[in-house]
């Protein structure tokens, strides 16, 4: 390797690996080495407020991989039927989607739901009196706000999944006497599975490390990363460190098992060979 | 007129189950401009063997998809076993089809492959009844005790039998078979033809395949259809085709042929004296859409290479040859069981000869340069349209 690209490397992945080293720090500060120690994982997850925060992110994360998948999914076999123009449309809705910063999907969205809540809640307050059911930022505003760009991760992978599948295969399940269902749950699905499965992954990933949507929307509910933020205003401390460490090894695992499932299955198969 | 008035109206063959299996009724097929199908009528018997051949782009593939249900004609009706199936879609017809590329589901095991017609039945038939079927058809196909393998694990061949298996196990009325041999290497291809052919007969299932190879349907067919731009050109048996094909096209398709270009001169029934290009005036037969010639029409005389004999000696050629001519010997190829020459006469211009390897044995092989007597007997000289 040339000499730049190690110091491309060190500069992107050294501010990581000391994060990562400065966890086992058994000193005070984060910076000063003090021997190895794991208690600052101890005391990270004893803490009542990082535990709070680290369960609305999971319960957000989980919601928005369920959702975002679902939805992007159907959306994804709904675009593969569409022609002409209005699919050319879509498509590039999806790109700019995924293109627009995170600030502006922040800014937007709590206009919307602020724009909406104001809308609605005299309305219910109206229908309903007193006992009306308040509409306000917290964890279904973060789920949705999540879903909306975690939507388009999943349609670009299932359809690239999708666009892949040999059509003969679905026209072989109609000859078989199948059903367009039949074939749908017999041999379309478990042939995209694995692509559904690794927009799952990646959904709650972007979900759960996303700070600047949450940031936004998430109104009295802090998601782990917004706590994280909060908590280094007081300094930064190895108990930070220490949940930044385990955040890494959580996402870098679903990052990894994703890749796997998305990966081209026919290269570790050996080719038939023509002769019988 | 609506063209479901059509169903059981006088065109509909008889159901009494000695009516075709399969028919088709002026059918045609459009892409928008193009014409993939172009008023096709056809009649299957029950257990025939019938091919579509043709050039890439000759519309047998859409006549076989239209069969199946993946293409829905723009005219005409297509009809199976006395029932007409337009509006019927593919997954409730009663054929099955073996894919160019297999189409094996690559999830499924061999087994859960050849099963999955059989699970898609409603009532579904029992687990033990599924793995009787199962195990007996892979049998036939020589396959057993091959379920439990994976797709993958299997060579090109071994595939293209789960395939056939995994389409004849639902026992169709029609088998369609889409270029099945085609991915195969030459060998296996032959070996495989004999097989699909064997197992027909012994199961007595009609069959229709699509090929492009002439070869492969003239040796398997009961029948061959020849299809050009979207139309039947000739439908007959092979040796029907070989022996008295219909126009130029046909005779260039099935087999080699020398053309000599000529007009009529004089015509009897049976026969027509053509006068070539050179002036020579050749004997010739006369048969089919040839019938409608008169003297003064232009047409084209078509001798098969293996029907002209070579001589060293003039006097040596049978008393009835219908031409005898003196042709230099410009090239000799050497194919294994045949010797091709290459040669040119003033009559006949530059044409090809097939000698078989026993005639060789016999008289030393003729040599490039040299001269020798080409003849053909008039019954070899087949009088055809020119289009």
């Amino acid at each position: 390797m040339r000499w730049y690209v190690v110091a491309i490397y060190v500069f992107l992945y050294l501010p990581i690996a000391l994060i990562v080293v400065f966890s086992f720090n058994a000193g005070r500060y984060a910076m000063d080495w003090q021997g190895f120690s794991t208690e600052w994982y101890f005391k990270a997850f004893a803490n009542p407020f990082a535990m709070k925060a680290l369960r609305t992110s999971l319960v957000v994360a989980l919601w928005t991989a369920v959702l975002a998948t679902m939805l992007g999914t159907l959306a994804a076999l709904g675009l593969e039927r569409m022609q002409g123009w209005p699919r050319r449309a879509f498509d590039a809705l999806i790109y700019v989607a995924i293109m627009v910063p995170g600030v502006v999907i922040g800014i937007a969205t709590l206009i919307a739901f602020v724009t909406v809540f104001d809308a609605v809640n005299p309305f219910l307050a109206g229908l309903f009196g007193d006992a009306a059911p308040q509409l306000a930022m917290g964890l279904p505003t973060i789920i949705g706000a999540h879903v909306l760009f975690n939507l388009a991760v999943v349609i670009l992978i299932v359809r690239a999944r999708f666009a892949g599948l040999d059509r003969s295969l679905i026209e072989a399940s109609e000859d078989l006497y199948a059903t367009p269902f039949g074939t749908f749950r017999q041999v379309v699905l478990p042939m995209i599975f694995p692509a559904i499965l690794a927009s799952f992954l990646l959904s709650f990933t972007f979900s759960f490390e996303d700070f600047i949507i949450a940031f936004f929307v998430s109104g009295p509910d802090s998601t782990l990363p917004i706590y994280i933020f909060s908590s280094i205003r007081r300094g930064i401390t190895p108990e930070v460190n220490a949940i930044g460490t385990v955040v890494l090894a959580a996402s870098l695992s679903l990052l990894v098992i994703a890749q796997f499932l998305l990966r081209d299955r026919n290269a570790r198969r050996p080719a038939p060979d023509k002769a019988a | 007129m609506p063209a479901s008035s059509l169903a059981n109206g006088p065109s509909a063959p008889a159901r009494d189950g000695r009516g075709p299996i399969l028919a088709f009724r002026r059918v045609s097929k459009f892409f928008g401009e193009i014409g993939a199908a172009r008023d096709i009528s056809l009649e299957v018997r029950p257990g025939e063997f019938l091919s579509f051949l043709g050039p890439s782009g000759c519309g047998k593939t859409t006549a076989l998809r239209m069969i199946a249900g993946f293409e829905q004609p723009t005219g005409g009706d297509v009809f199976l076993d006395g029932e007409r199936v337009n509006d019927i879609p593919a997954h409730r017809r009663p054929v099955n089809m073996v894919f160019q590329s297999y189409a094996l589901f690559p999830h499924l095991n061999v087994a859960r492959n050849v099963a999955y017609g059989l699970l898609q039945r409603s009532p579904r038939p029992s687990r033990v009844e599924i793995d009787r079927r199962v195990g007996a058809v892979l049998d036939l196909v020589r396959l057993g005790g091959f379920g439990h393998r994976r797709i993958w694990e299997m060579s090109g061949g071994q595939q293209q039998r789960v395939a056939l298996a995994r389409a004849l196990v639902n026992e169709p009325k029609v088998l369609l078979l889409d270029e099945p041999l085609a991915a195969l290497d030459r060998k296996l291809r032959r070996d495989m033809q004999v097989e699909l052919q064997n197992l027909q007969r012994r199961i007595g299932i009609t069959f229709i395949l699509v090929t492009h190879d002439q070869e492969e349907a003239l040796s398997m067919s009961d029948r061959v259809c020849i299809m050009r731009e979207g139309r039947i050109v000739q439908i007959g048996s092979p040796t029907d085709l070989y022996d008295r094909p219909a126009s130029r096209y046909v005779a260039g398709f099935v087999g080699k042929s020398n053309f000599l270009e000529g007009t009529i001169v004089t015509a009897s029934p049976e026969c027509a004296e053509v006068k070539l290009a050179s002036g020579v005036r050749i004997a010739a037969a006369r048969f089919g859409e040839a019938m409608r010639l008169a003297p003064g029409d232009r047409v084209t005389v078509a001798v098969r290479p293996e029907q002209v004999l070579l001589m060293r000696q003039r006097d040596a050629l049978p008393a009835d040859i219908a031409v005898g001519c003196e042709s230099h010997v410009l090239n000799r190829i050497f194919l294994g069981e045949h010797t091709e020459y290459v040669l040119r006469s003033d009559a006949l211009g530059e044409f090809a000869a097939l000698a078989p390897r026993q005639s060789e044995r016999a008289e030393k092989p003729f040599q490039p340069g040299e001269i020798v007597t080409a003849g053909f007997r008039a019954e070899a000289a087949l009088v055809l349209g020119s289009d």
